[in-house]
């Protein structure tokens, strides 16, 4: 090793040393410790205890991990694709020209700075069985929808009487997830201002030929915007993969129970995997096993990740 | 892409206007709510603006709460014997017949000689005298009440601008619930306010500090290794948090930090990956011609990283500052994982204490104390705006 070579290397170590020192005590030992951890029955009240692969085979028995599994699951795969509607169709609407672009983004950006803690308690009452604003503007609706389907069908002689009642939302075992991804399109503002600054980049000539061959919204959109914007997209699904199935704090919140907490109220309705896995992580310190689900989790995401990546990354278009 | 047809720009701004709409709604429903008083936060129908109404109870006009519309005719008695002698109260009109009224005593029903003091129509309203001072929760019992024709009541338009003291003072009564000692005399709001500026403030410097030396490090210094620590950086960034939690809750145990603000704030110190990408990314787009020429200068590694890299980084610095801080003050997990004692508490985690201590129907106050949690952020993010979306769109098209 010359002179320079050493010099580089301590200078390279020096500045990296704060980083070194973290990466080794916050990220790599704990990686290491919970994978020791998932095999081992640890309370932190006793030294762990090495008992093979016990967690995992009781995980894989355990219903209720099925059951936050499937909650989890169920979330992700109605709030990635909603949100990704959501946040596209903003995008590609602002970015038609319109005037007023910066007071529009504002708009539909700042929920998404809004507080988590926050945003559960506004949604909370928004939601509110007895006084909560949506219903009151959903029940009218609904109304005017039965009686205008009892009228239809008693134009063919059925003696109809529909009355659609508005879901009682967060107290409902069935309403209860769909309540919980319509509040998370509300932040969907950070992905559009991601989708925007990607259309901006997007070079107009490419609009104009395809314009110029006689393309209409659609296929320009269909043809132009969604590949040249694809790695982008891409990108977004990835990480929305792995942010979504480590939901937490909403659910902790607001169908935690009384105090917030881990019941995924109504009926483990909304007991999500990673509430289940603090549950048994910090309620009842079964550490061994919390660890098991991290790592079952680890693995749930690097798969989604792959599966993605096989599927959806085949129709990223990269443009050089 | 820019349609030049007309039709289509405006179809495109109708939509817009009324995603807007939809978006802003939820937004002027907290501010809303936080400036009623709570009995006209639970009033049905809802209604947006907030009021002040006052009637005359007793021969004078004073301030009033709407408690109820009358639905039935019926008639203001006074008892003029039994157990509730004196009383005046409201009963329908089929309850009151020849000098006597049927009221409740003692669970049931009773006839008691009463006097007519006045007949009520349908859609008069009952009134409650409303004083000032005291808080709206409960209407007291001994409180002056009448019933007068809705034009009799006057209205104006008066924002509950004292929510936001009185929400600072309820959270202060958890405090004392809870039987947490008493260590500052601060309302135990700013304690938190105090707790979530230090995390954020520290980890915020602390973050700049550990992750712009380890990005240089990284970039600029070829040293043997760099390539092996930047790739288990990377791979790292993957991990998602619960796999850490139970280790790291054993680390900040061991070292006695449970319970402390230590946690959330010295971790920052030590640098984290995704900033440490972010710069790194950055730090490569400085051309190489510029540190080198420094090198040849004989500028030592310190002098080329203060003075050469980091000015010329100030985007890349301020959009991780931001990010930091704003993850710091939205965090909600790892506080609730390390900390233990209301006085630490931060102030998502106060607010969530404060709502689960209040049993969720004071919503007026709870909007309250939630606006103030978010307002700040709101400010921020006015006072900052082009760093946070140009941020926002490096990180999320370019990490």
């Amino acid at each position: 090793m010359t002179r320079n070579e050493r010099r580089h290397l301590r200078n390279g170590l020096c500045f990296a040393l704060p980083w070194l020192v973290g990466l080794s005590v916050f990220v790599l030992y704990p990686i290491g410790a919970s994978l020791y951890f998932s095999f081992c029955d640890y309370s932190t009240l006793q030294p762990a205890v090495w008992i093979g692969a016990d967690n995992y085979r009781a995980l894989l028995a355990d219903q209720v991990f099925y059951k936050s599994l499937y909650n989890t699951l169920f979330f992700a795969a109605l709030s990635l694709p909603l949100g990704l509607i959501v946040s596209l169709s903003l995008a590609i609407l602002l970015n038609t020209g319109v005037r007023g672009l910066t007071v529009f983004r504002t708009i539909f950006y700042l929920p998404a700075l809004v507080p988590i803690v926050a945003s559960a308690m506004l949604w909370l009452w928004m939601f509110n069985g007895q006084y909560g604003i949506l219903n009151h503007f959903l029940q009218p609706l609904l109304d005017r929808i039965s009686d205008v389907a009892n009228g239809l069908l008693r134009l063919f002689g059925v003696d109809s009487r529909v009355a659609l009642a508005a879901p009682t939302w967060l107290a409902s075992p069935t309403w209860s997830k769909p309540a919980l991804v319509l509040m998370s399109l509300w932040s969907v503002g950070g992905s559009m201002v991601i989708y925007l600054a990607g259309l901006q980049d997007v070079p107009t000539e490419l609009y104009e030929a395809a314009e110029i061959d006689g393309a209409g919204w659609w296929r320009r959109i269909r043809h132009v915007t969604l590949p040249c914007l694809s790695p982008v997209i891409y990108f977004n699904l990835i990480i929305g993969i792995i942010n979504v199935l480590q939901t937490f704090t909403t659910v902790y919140i607001m169908t935690g129970g009384p105090f917030g907490g881990t019941n995924g109220n109504p009926l483990r309705s909304t007991l999500f995997y990673a509430l289940y896995l603090w549950q048994q992580a910090f309620e009842y310190l079964r550490m061994g096993y919390a660890s098991a689900m991290a790592w079952l989790l680890f693995v749930i995401i690097a798969f989604l990740t792959l599966l993605a990546h096989k599927t959806a990354g085949r129709l990223v278009t990269y443009s050089g | 892409m820019e349609p030049r047809s007309s039709p289509g720009k405006a179809l495109a701004l109708l939509l817009l206007v009324i995603g807007s709409v939809i978006f802003a709604f939820p937004f002027l429903w907290l501010v809303s709510t936080s400036l009623k008083p709570n009995e006209q936060a639970t009033a049905m129908p809802p209604r947006w603006i907030p009021k002040a109404y006052s009637a005359p109870v007793g021969g004078e006009r004073v301030p009033v709460v709407k408690d109820h519309e009358i639905r039935s005719p019926s008639v203001i008695v006074r008892l003029t014997d039994g157990p509730r002698r004196g009383e005046t109260v409201l009963i329908g009109r089929e309850d009151c017949v020849d000098g006597k009224a049927r009221i409740p005593v003692a669970g049931r029903t009773v006839w008691m000689p009463a006097e007519h003091v006045k007949d009520v129509l349908p859609g008069w309203w009952y009134v409650v005298e409303k004083r000032a001072g005291l808080a709206d929760l409960q209407i007291e019992t001994s409180a002056r009440w009448d019933v007068v024709p809705a034009d009799q009541i006057e209205e104006r338009i008066a924002p509950a601008w004292a929510n936001y003291p009185e929400a600072i003072r309820y959270m202060d009564a958890a405090r004392t619930a809870s039987g947490v000692q008493e260590t500052s005399r601060w309302p135990v709001f700013f304690v938190y306010l105090r707790n979530t500026l230090t995390v954020c403030v520290l980890g915020v410097v602390g973050t700049l500090f550990s992750c712009s030396l380890a990005a240089y490090s990284l970039s600029k210094i070829p040293w043997r290794g760099r390539g092996v620590l930047f790739a288990v950086t990377l791979a790292t960034m993957m991990v998602p948090f619960p796999v850490l939690m139970v280790p790291l809750y054993g680390v900040f145990k061991t070292l006695g930090w449970i319970g402390t603000l230590k946690p959330l704030w010295v971790p920052a110190f030590l640098g984290s990956g995704f900033n440490i990408f972010l710069m790194r990314q950055f730090f490569l787009t400085i051309p190489k011609d510029l540190t080198e020429a420094a090198r040849i200068d004989g500028c030592s590694e310190l002098g080329i990283f203060l003075r050469v890299v980091l000015p010329l980084s100030r985007p890349v610095l301020a959009v991780v500052a931001l990010f930091h801080f704003l993850f710091a003050w939205n965090d909600f997990m790892q506080p609730l994982l390390y900390l233990t004692r209301q006085d630490t508490f931060t102030l998502s985690l106060g607010l969530q204490f404060y709502q689960s201590q209040q049993g969720g129907t004071d919503w007026s106050h709870l909007m309250a104390a939630s606006t103030m949690v978010v307002v700040p952020i709101i400010v921020l993010f006015f006072f900052t705006q082009k760093t946070f979306i140009k941020g926002i769109a490096t990180t999320g098209l370019k990490g």
